[in-house]
């Protein structure tokens, strides 16, 4: 029987009542007296020299309350890259300033110069079109090819920066000799050169920012669409506007999806509380779609070349890659670390190879920034990886499964050191690619084959098996990696008087799900019944200073932390009931949701427990404090480490070139499951999105960085006939090691490891099909693309 | 999205006086003319709906063939047009998506003429009548280039009749975000042969395929075009599909027209 | 500004508006009726769907003096009179139909107008039906299970899981 409740269960989300009945609180939903309209005046070109602003055209139009520029910011700080990167040589990253509104030059097109406030929405959107009109931009030629912006230092993004480099990384730079030496001498040598497409994160939800500013108090509060509030708070305090952290509020309410785009601290977030302040009105700003399209951080956009050295038998010998990856206009707050510390780390895969070497160079474009997407680099090496082995076993004759599985790592060799860095605590590749074969009756597909063939289709088979690094991160590693920040999380467990609990926690849930499944683990951790805790979270003014979600990190970080709350609680238990039941500390046991004497029939409830800690009238106040309130701080020892094999299937239509996923089969090891529901439903999501990028999804500037995909009617969002339902498995679970929940993270499995599942399946089609002159495709394999190269 | 005053007249007598205003726009079910004035690309001072004007909804056969009115949504030819003309209610079906098709009108697609809307190729394929308040125009002068139509200046499209065929089908190809034909190919036989009429590929707009359709009116057979070519200078290339892509999308879903057609 | 009056949700109501005033705009300022959302400008994700007499729309692509005296439902109207979660919402959460939260009342619509119309749709018929409806979250899969769900199909077999 699966069970009903607690660990374990499929508990149904408690969130979704609000949700299905229109009652949710999203930004955009809040309705706050005296509050007025925030539209920002956005470039129309990619690169050009603000020559002026036309504010005055806006004076006196109706309801304009307030203009601002560059100017009025230009004394305050920029938004922060929050990683450090060195290139090869030892010098740091070039950092340009980012600031609230475009100073000087604008760098892309939707960059924000001049913002307005009015009344209503219309006014402000008409004075914004007014100033737009009036202002003088003088154009300038735009960066957007990469391989051209390193090679042109005439045209710059940045004018200090004169090869539009950020930085030229190397990982790890003392294994290139020997990395260049193996490739040099061994028998067969594969090369790949592929694109990893753009991307626009899409949450449903676009970004919307309310500030308020309190001058009785001096107080600030932003309602913003964010991951991680505390953090975003620190960004807008600290780092930009110069506002004590303490005097500013962040909350991020209802978030309608974030995929990444929602971790980072925007300009619109400092404008509407400078606003605010300066109106003592409280300001408030969505963005249309469009603005979306245009600023949201986009994500990948590598371009690789990856070379895979083996023996004739197909043996791994070494990795070498290099990688231009754009980085857009401005750095975002984690987009230094997604190319490198979140990509090259992973460049081993789940494979036993001595010998990687991964070159990042990071270049600036007049595009918008590129940061952190569903799996954020993780994806980049996924694909490059599982792409090329395919492309080997091709050249070579051998089969992809054969050759996956003899160079997986196996069982007996954690923990792992890997040659690019990080040491895997645990894993069996093994059990879940069998597995995954298992599901897709691997043996039965030439019959399927042949029953798609009747039918005039081809039909392909694709395999990836992938690994990640998350439960982002522990703060000592990501220090040594540049981080600067740390990347504990934070929970506090409030037991009340009555004997229900509010758990405050840093984790911030946009979609995961954490009301429901972090109850659900208090639930069972203490005796209690679900319903008895409320989980908090999303507001800076009541929860810990914790970091957030993204990086499958809530659970494995945050739930930590809150397990070791709860542990904490559990010992403040057993001193109160020690006390209540005059025995000693050291002999009270905690169960079924009871202090009890060892040996005795004498027990406590949890409820008799709370109430006595705050009616604590006989208590021995020098050794027992009232109260029964704990907060824990975790900082995980390494990261986590799931893994998993997928399986694709496709059907090509000849005529047309168009792909069908005809069927997707996941086999993952997520380590311990607290929710198999939430868990499945991480994991279609993934793979969805990974579909997207595989078939449909491409971000197009043209030549002038004008954005050719800026609405839904060129960027291809996948849609639900593009998909079929997934065959989804987590039953292969070893355990992480270093997490009492043993816990790995689930949130970026399907995007990573489903992208090079449906490019090899499709590869594996038109070979099959005899176009055996198709050995890759970049993504997005549309239709077109995919006739073009079968007609080639 | 500018200001403009909104006129919702009972009748076309009505509409038509109302568009005499300076500045005034037809607004039918505003599935493409909203989205384009929220992004301020059209600007009416006066918006008049035509979607209060009974005399010009509905499905019936009358002289002629199969008349529907130029305000009906494509929701309901595609409920009620399937009796006589199930290859046109199957077009109706695939417009958009079901919320677009409950306001989406065959007048507003016509008088739009995206080159990627499904209407144009039926009607063309059809050699249907556009009636308009003022006169009838004969398919084959009405489409004049993508956006272009002969509509003069405040005329307004009343209905269409569609001569019923022996035998149609229409192929889409849907571009992947749009959901608007990448390519579509409707395929009408009548007595006096078959019309063949392409939208979503051309550069110039819904366009009839002059030899397919003289190797069908010979042998309605998918085989019968087998040996033609489409000449793919004159497509569109856009990221979507290249000229060399849209013009093999011509000939294969012409094919598979004939096919389904029967 | 001009009154425009509709019946929305089983009760009369009326609010001021200008002739650029969409439905989704009259429903979410206008009346305080948030849970229509606005996802996109161009008519493409479908989380602002309600049914104007009965028929599903996309409420940010309609003028509200068009509808002028129509009858409206949306998702606030979608419960059942104690309260309690309707057949479809109620399939939602079962079958884990949404995540983030945000397209899920146009999703809910559109599933209520596509049974309305065929009470016990296949699985491709579902799919096509919801192809105005962006969802970022689910990959769609519980989406369609929960729809089935809806109509009174076993949906336990659907997929391997």
């Amino acid at each position: 029987m699966p069970k009903d409740h607690g660990i374990g269960a499929s508990s149904k989300r408690r969130e979704d009542v609000r949700f299905l009945t229109g009652k949710g609180t999203y930004t955009d939903d809040m309705n706050i007296a005296g509050q007025t309209y925030a539209v920002m005046v956005r470039s129309s070109v990619a690169h050009g020299r603000i020559v002026s602003v036309g504010t005055s055209a806006a004076e006196g139009m109706p309801g304009v309350l307030a203009v601002f520029t560059g100017e009025d910011f230009a004394a305050v700080g920029g938004n922060p890259a929050g990683w450090l990167i060195n290139s090869r040589d030892g010098t740091p990253m070039r950092e340009p300033k980012r600031p609230v509104l475009a100073h000087g030059k604008v760098r892309h097109v939707g960059d924000a110069y001049a913002a307005v406030i009015a009344e209503t929405y219309q006014q402000a959107k008409d004075a914004a079109q007014a100033i737009a009109d009036a202002s003088v931009i003088e154009e300038l030629p735009a960066v957007v090819n990469m391989a051209e912006a390193v090679a042109n230092a005439s045209n710059r993004v940045h004018d200090e920066i004169p090869d539009n480099l950020c930085f030229d990384w190397g990982w790890i730079e003392d294994n290139r000799a020997k990395v260049d030496a193996a490739i040099k001498s061994a028998p067969h040598v594969t090369t790949l050169e592929l694109v990893n497409n753009r991307l626009v994160p899409n949450a449903m939800e676009p970004r919307a920012s309310i500030g308020e500013y309190f001058p009785g108090t001096g107080d600030y509060k932003l309602t913003t669409t964010s991951q991680n509030p505390h953090l975003t708070r620190l960004l807008v305090a600290a780092f930009v506007m110069g506002i004590p952290e303490n005097k500013l509020q962040v909350v991020a309410p209802d978030v309608g999806g974030g995929f990444g785009s929602k971790i980072y601290h925007y300009g619109e977030e400092a404008l509407v509380l400078a606003a605010a302040k300066k109106l003592a009105r409280p300001v408030r700003w969505t963005a249309e779609r469009s603005e979306s399209f245009l600023t949201d951080a986009h994500g990948r956009d590598h371009v690789t070349k990856i070379e895979l050295a083996s023996d004739k038998e197909g043996n791994f010998i070494a990795f070498r890659t290099e990688t231009l990856a754009n980085v857009g206009a401005y750095l975002s707050n984690f987009s230094t670390a997604t190319p490198t510390f979140l990509h090259g780390t992973l460049m081993s895969g789940p494979y036993k190879v001595p010998n990687v070497y991964v070159n990042v160079k990071t270049v600036f474009t007049n595009t918008a920034p590129v940061d952190a997407y569903r799996g954020a680099g993780r994806p980049e090496a996924t694909y490059s990886l599982e792409r090329v082995i395919d492309k080997m076993c091709r050249e070579l004759g051998l089969d992809p499964f054969e050759v996956r599985r003899k160079n997986l790592l196996t069982p007996d060799q954690f923990p792992y050191q890997s040659p690019v860095g990080l040491m895997y605590d645990t894993g069996n590749y093994q059990a879940t690619l069998d597995k995954v074969c298992e599901m897709a009756d691997v043996a039965g597909f030439e019959k399927r084959r042949a029953a798609s063939a009747a039918k005039g289709k081809l039909r392909g088979m694709g395999l990836s098996t992938w690994i990640e690094a998350c439960g982002i991160a522990p703060s000592n590693l990501v220090g040594v990696l540049g981080s600067r920040v740390g990347l504990y999380d934070a929970a506090t467990v409030r037991v009340n008087a009555t004997g229900n609990l509010s758990v405050m926690v840093g984790a911030h849930s946009h979609g995961q799900g954490h009301e429901t499944v972090f109850a659900q683990i208090v639930a069972d951790k203490l005796g209690v019944p679900e319903s008895s805790v409320e989980i908090v979270h999303g507001d800076t003014a009541r929860i810990p200073f914790g970091m957030g979600s993204y990086g499958s990190r809530s659970l494995a970080v945050c739930g930590t932390a809150m397990d070791k709350a709860l542990d904490k609680i559990i010992a403040k238990g057993k001193k109160i009931a020690a006390h209540m039941l005059e025995a000693a500390e050291g002999d009270i046991t905690f169960g079924d949701g009871k202090f009890s004497v060892a040996g005795t029939d004498k027990a406590k409830t949890f409820g008799e427990i709370a109430f006595s800690a705050y009616v604590p009238h006989n208590y021995p106040l020098e050794t027992l404090e009232p109260g029964l309130e704990e907060t824990a701080f975790y900082d995980p020892a390494n990261f986590t480490y799931p893994a998993g094999a997928y399986i694709c299937e496709v059907e090509v239509d000849e005529g047309t070139g168009k792909v069908d996923v005809v069927a997707f089969h996941c086999a993952d090891d997520f380590g311990n499951i607290m929710n198999p529901m939430i868990v499945e439903g991480q994991v279609h999501g993934g793979v969805g999105q990974g579909i997207g990028q595989a078939l449909c999804e491409f971000t197009t500037y043209d030549e002038n960085g004008q954005l050719l995909t800026g609405s839904y009617m060129d960027y291809a969002m996948p849609r639900a006939e593009d998909v079929p339902f997934y065959n989804v498995d987590y039953s292969c679970q070893t355990p992480c090691t270093h997490n009492p929940l043993g816990v790995k993270g689930c949130g970026e499995a399907g995007a990573i490891g489903s992208p090079p599942a449906v490019v090899n399946a499709v590869i594996d089609a038109l070979q099959r099909g005899g176009h055996t002159h198709v050995t890759h495709i970049d993504m997005p394999v549309s239709p077109s693309r995919v006739w073009t190269a079968m007609n080639a | 999205m500018h200001n403009f005053d909104f006129v919702k007249p009972a009748s076309i007598a009505d509409a038509v006086k109302a568009m005499g205003h300076d500045g005034a726009q037809a607004l039918s079910g505003g599935q493409t003319l909203i989205p384009t004035m929220k992004q301020r690309l059209a600007a009416p001072t006066v918006l008049v709906s035509l979607t209060g004007i009974s005399e010009m909804k509905g499905v019936c056969m009358g002289e002629g063939g199969l008349h529907i009115g130029a305000a009906t949504p494509h929701a309901v030819v595609a409920a009620e047009a399937g009796a006589v003309y199930p290859a046109l209610a199957a077009l109706a079906a695939g417009i958009g998506d079901p919320a677009v098709r409950s306001k989406g009108t065959i007048g507003g697609s016509l008088a739009n003429n995206d080159p990627a809307a499904c209407y144009p190729s039926a009607v063309l394929a059809s050699g249907a009548t556009v009636v308009t308040n003022r006169r009838k125009i004969a398919a084959d002068d009405y489409f004049q280039g993508m956006f272009t139509t002969a509509l003069d200046e405040g005329e307004i499209i009343t209905e269409v009749v569609f001569p019923i065929p022996q035998k149609a089908a229409y192929v889409k190809f849907n571009q992947p975000a749009s959901r608007f034909a990448l390519t579509g190919v409707f395929v009408a036989k009548y007595p006096g042969g078959v019309r063949v009429a392409v939208t979503g590929a051309s550069a110039s707009g819904v366009f009839r395929w002059a030899e397919a359709e003289a190797a069908l009116s010979a042998n309605f057979a998918a085989g019968a075009i087998a040996g033609l070519t489409v000449d793919a200078s004159g497509m569109i290339g856009d990221l979507h599909g290249t000229q060399a892509y849209r013009a093999n999308l011509v000939k294969v879903l012409t094919g598979r027209a004939v096919t389904a057609a029967g | 500004m001009t009154k425009v009056s509709m019946t929305v949700n089983g009760r009369a109501v009326s609010a001021e508006t200008e002739g650029r005033t969409l439905l989704s705009a009259y429903l979410r300022e206008g009346l305080r009726l948030t849970g229509t959302h606005v996802g996109c400008d161009t008519s493409q994700c479908g989380a602002c769907v309600v049914h104007v007499d009965g028929k599903p729309v996309k409420s940010c692509t309609v003028f509200a003096q068009d509808v002028a005296g129509a009858d409206v439902r949306t998702i606030e109207g979608m419960a059942n009179a104690d309260g309690s979660l309707g057949v479809i919402q109620q399939a939602f959460q079962d079958h884990h139909g949404l995540q983030c939260g945000f397209c899920t009342p146009g999703m809910v619509m559109s599933a209520a107008a596509l049974l309305a119309e065929n009470p016990k749709p296949t699985e491709h018929e579902v799919r096509h039906y919801l192809e105005g409806n962006i969802c970022r979250c689910t990959g769609y899969h519980n989406i369609v299970k929960a729809v089935m769900a809806a109509s009174g199909q076993d949906v336990s077999a659907l997929a391997a899981e």
